[in-house]
């Protein structure tokens, strides 16, 4: 009787679990699908090379917002990554135990999830509002800022699996610790580093939030990174808000285009570390 | 001759050694500068926005916090609306995501059948990498008619006794925000969850199924007591992201300033309410309000995040249980 009730509690619990996991999964499977469906119909090669067309056209790109995407997203790993890399390799090399040390890592652990909006009113203080102009540039550091904690905590966990040993040896031949971290520990974590930096890649590349204070958006291809930016996520967002059906099938096709990159390069770096563990 | 080479040996050795002594502290002393900029970046933040919400503090003061005011053009300006809309949003997002999210990370570490496991896995941490503002479109064309046309309909006739379930049939609300929300966090708490559930040690389960336990009894005598806290840590990050989320939120949650019991009625969030009116605020008054508005967020989300901070290392020094 007792074990009756045991297995029956036992089955409805599965039940309940094993549906639970599948609904999930299927909601999941619905949007990837619509994203994909809805979105692969709105490409085209004008998609690739046009700027945008008014409403109402059933033409035009959104080539300049892909490459201001592209120019941001690269000009934030040009600034987070030095930044993050030095910070990491103090936390890793100097400052394991201190209390410094985890008060460093203890707020780099809140600014990763941090609401990224603030970031971009943040940068909006700082340099919006000081040069009296949003930018390109804005852009790049509000995202550089999001990337930087990844970057940082990433590089100190891959440089602590560095065996011990390895800095010993290098040190008892005499080598200046300066002159050990580039030769020897970096390349010795360089692959799991990588993998932190195309993590963050990923992540910015889809943000919209830190972008809608600081890049704006344009129209326009733009001359230089001191002016708004055209950027895929804000265009996506300015578009779906919009009343114009063709400006919504863009928005799909937009969807599907940071959806895309975003998966790719995320696959790409898994790909890497599994590579380099069967080592 | 030999003497003079041997000192002029000393000589470059002394000079090498006080070179890597100079080198090293030039380093050292790098590193640590952009160590402590992460610090200061972070205090920057709080500085900013709190020196740029200076004229609301004054104008406003503690009743920022509990009013319900929000006109542009009287300059009236208070906090409650958004604040209860980002908690509302917030709570309504962790009631669906955390038992489905703990269902989803089950089935993957205990349940499927075993070739599922690995790929299914992989499909939900790639899916928490799907930026935010995919989930909120796809909540605006896609959910929000079938919410319109489908299930507030059906709630209102079978629950609307409630009065949470009563109210305009839009799509658009608090209810398809919650829901937008749940879904968007849901790969990240399944996908940590389910990590945890992996790292229980197969000969705890085994001695567990050993005894004659089932399944279920497994799962709730061994891996969830051994999980708690690690459960409870990506619980807790979970939420400290839907708080602060901006997009999947704006695209459906409506743009409306009132309280309302109903769930179905359009409402606004911290996120939402900066999203929309940032660029367009015209008065010192209304842009410092929104200042505010951007700290009362950070605070919350440091609050949050900074307590699942705090659990999950206790956790770590307390031996992993």
């Amino acid at each position: 009787m007792r074990m009756q009730r045991r297995t029956w509690t036992n089955r409805l619990i599965l039940f309940l679990s094993g549906s639970a996991g599948v609904l999930g999964l299927a909601m999941l499977v619905w949007i990837l699908g619509d994203v994909a469906i809805k979105g692969s119909s709105a490409i085209n090669w004008d998609f690739f090379t046009e700027l945008p067309a008014p409403p109402g056209m059933d033409e035009g790109g959104l080539a300049n917002a892909i490459v201001g995407t592209v120019i941001m997203t690269l000009a934030a790993t040009m600034i987070a990554v030095p930044f993050g890399v030095m910070a990491g390799t103090w936390l890793s090399e100097f400052g394991r135990e201190s209390r410094f040390g985890h008060a460093v890592r203890y707020v780099s652990d809140i600014l990763v999830s941090a609401p990224s909006i603030v970031i971009g009113m943040f940068v909006y203080i700082i340099m919006v509002k000081t040069m009296g102009h949003f930018s390109g540039w804005a852009g790049a550091v509000a995202l550089a800022i999001i990337m930087l904690p990844v970057v940082s905590r990433t590089t100190e966990e891959m440089l602590k699996l560095v065996p011990h040993e390895l800095r010993e040896a290098a040190l008892a031949l005499g080598a200046p610790y300066w002159k050990i971290m580039p030769q020897v520990i970096y390349r010795a974590a360089v692959s799991g580093m990588i993998t932190g930096i195309m993590l963050a890649v990923a992540r910015v590349a889809g943000e919209t939030a830190p972008l809608l204070f600081t890049a704006l958006n344009s129209p326009y291809w733009s001359e230089s990174m001191n002016e708004p930016m055209a950027n895929l996520t804000v265009t996506l967002f300015n578009y779906a808000m919009s009343p114009y059906d063709d400006w919504h099938a863009k928005a799909w096709g937009a969807a599907f285009i940071i959806t895309l990159a975003v998966l790719v390069v995320t696959i790409f770096t898994r790909l890497l570390l599994r590579k380099r563990s069967k080592h | 001759m030999a003497r003079s080479s041997v000192a002029k040996e000393c000589d470059t050795d002394m000079k090498t050694s006080a070179n890597k002594a100079w080198g090293d502290t030039l380093f050292k002393g790098m590193t640590l500068f952009f160590a402590t900029g992460i610090l200061i970046l972070f205090i920057a933040i709080l500085i900013a926005l709190w020196h740029e919400s200076a004229p609301a503090i004054d104008k406003f003061g503690l009743s920022f916090l509990t009013s319900t005011a929000w006109n542009p053009v009287k300059d009236e300006f208070g906090a409650l609306i958004p604040m209860a809309g980002t908690i509302l949003s917030t709570i309504l997002a962790m009631l669906i995501a955390v038992p489905l999210s703990i269902g989803v990370a089950l089935f993957l570490a205990e349940l499927a059948p075993v070739w599922m496991r690995a790929p299914f896995g992989t499909a939900i941490e790639l899916l928490a990498a799907i930026p935010s503002i995919v989930y909120g479109m796809w909540g605006l064309f896609v959910l929000a008619p079938i919410m319109a046309d489908h299930v507030q309909p059906w709630l209102a006739e079978h629950l609307g006794f409630i009065p949470l379930f009563s109210g305009p049939q839009m799509g658009i609300g608090m209810l398809t925000a919650g829901l937008v929300l749940a879904l968007m966090i849901l790969p990240f708490i399944a996908s940590v969850t389910r990590d945890v559930f992996l790292m229980v040690p197969q000969n705890l389960k085994e001695a567990a199924y050993g005894m004659g336990a089932t399944t279920w009894e497994v799962v709730r005598d061994v891996m969830i007591p051994y999980g708690k806290k690690g459960i409870v840590g990506a619980v807790f990050l979970g939420m400290g992201r839907a708080l602060g989320e901006t997009m999947a939120v704006t695209f459906v949650i409506g743009n409306a300033y009132h309280l309302s019991w109903s769930l179905f009625a359009p409402g606004n969030s911290i996120a939402s309410t900066l999203a929309n009116e940032f660029t367009e605020a015209d008065s010192d008054v209304y842009l410092a309000s929104l200042m505010e508005l951007g700290l009362v967020l950070f605070l919350l989300t440091f609050l949050v995040l900074g307590a699942a901070q705090l659990w999950l290392k206790r956790g770590i020094e307390g031996g992993g249980k």
